[in-house]
């Protein structure tokens, strides 16, 4: 119902359905990154790593 | 490099990534400090604790290692604040979902220490005294900073009514915005 839109003040505490919203879309934005996994780059700088690990020892 | 600690940094580097991205809000810098972050941890492994959280170790390795650069950058250029969603706009196709892009956007404008304690707290999956531990402060800062985050995140998307937020609400502003 359209009466049921409610003004929120400023500093008002958040309902714990924008919360969950919010909560919602941060989790999103971070699991499209999370979701990317390993690239190349990192894969490639730890082997390098433990070559030149082995290599000293 | 023993084959536990290789394993563990590797489950660890998607969610470092994430971080590292929210905190300076450009991918390739992100990556840089992820590759500097592996090469300090893995050169003071020494210092790591066995049996404690590896994961928030190297977070915490990241975190102090963005803030002590981050510093001596503002100190050569004049760095605003407006420079992080300056950097989210020139990379947006490397963010992921476009219709995120709102949310992304309000999260560059939160001040620094706000960002990092929601996005610990909220995404990364530490609990409070996890993220006050990475952030070097009291678990009641992390409590409020986080709450502070979630308010001004609620004020700068201007959410008077929950049916006016999420994809929905995005799709029509960009329908509205861009005829074609």
């Amino acid at each position: 119902m359209q009466a049921a839109i409610d003004q929120k003040k400023p500093g008002a505490k958040l309902s714990r359905e924008i919360q969950a919203k919010l909560g919602q879309q941060l989790r999103a934005v971070y699991d499209d990154v999370v979701n990317q996994g390993v690239p190349d780059r990192f894969a490639a700088l730890l082997e390098q790593l433990d070559k030149s690990d082995k290599g000293n020892s | 490099m023993d084959p536990a600690v290789r394993q563990a940094v590797l489950n660890a580097i998607p969610s470092l990534r994430a971080f590292a991205i929210s905190l300076c809000g450009n991918v390739d810098r992100a990556d840089d400090l992820v590759q500097e972050t592996m090469l300090r941890a893995l050169a003071n492994i020494h210092s790591f604790q066995p049996g404690t959280n590896m994961s928030a170790w190297l977070f915490t390795i990241l975190r102090n290692h963005f803030r002590s650069e981050y510093r001596k950058r503002r100190r050569e250029v004049e760095d605003t604040d407006g420079s992080y969603a300056e950097s989210l706009k020139s990379h947006p196709e490397q963010q992921g979902h476009v219709e995120f892009n709102e949310f992304r956007e309000a999260l560059a404008k939160l001040p620094p220490d706000q960002r990092e304690a929601l996005i610990l707290v909220g995404a990364s999956g530490f609990s409070y005294e996890e993220a006050a531990n990475i952030c070097g402060c009291a678990v009641g800062t992390i409590k409020s900073r986080v709450n502070r985050a979630r308010t001004r995140l609620a004020e700068l998307m201007s959410i008077d009514n929950v049916d006016e937020f999420g994809p929905d609400h995005t799709t029509r502003a960009v329908l509205a915005g861009g005829d074609r």
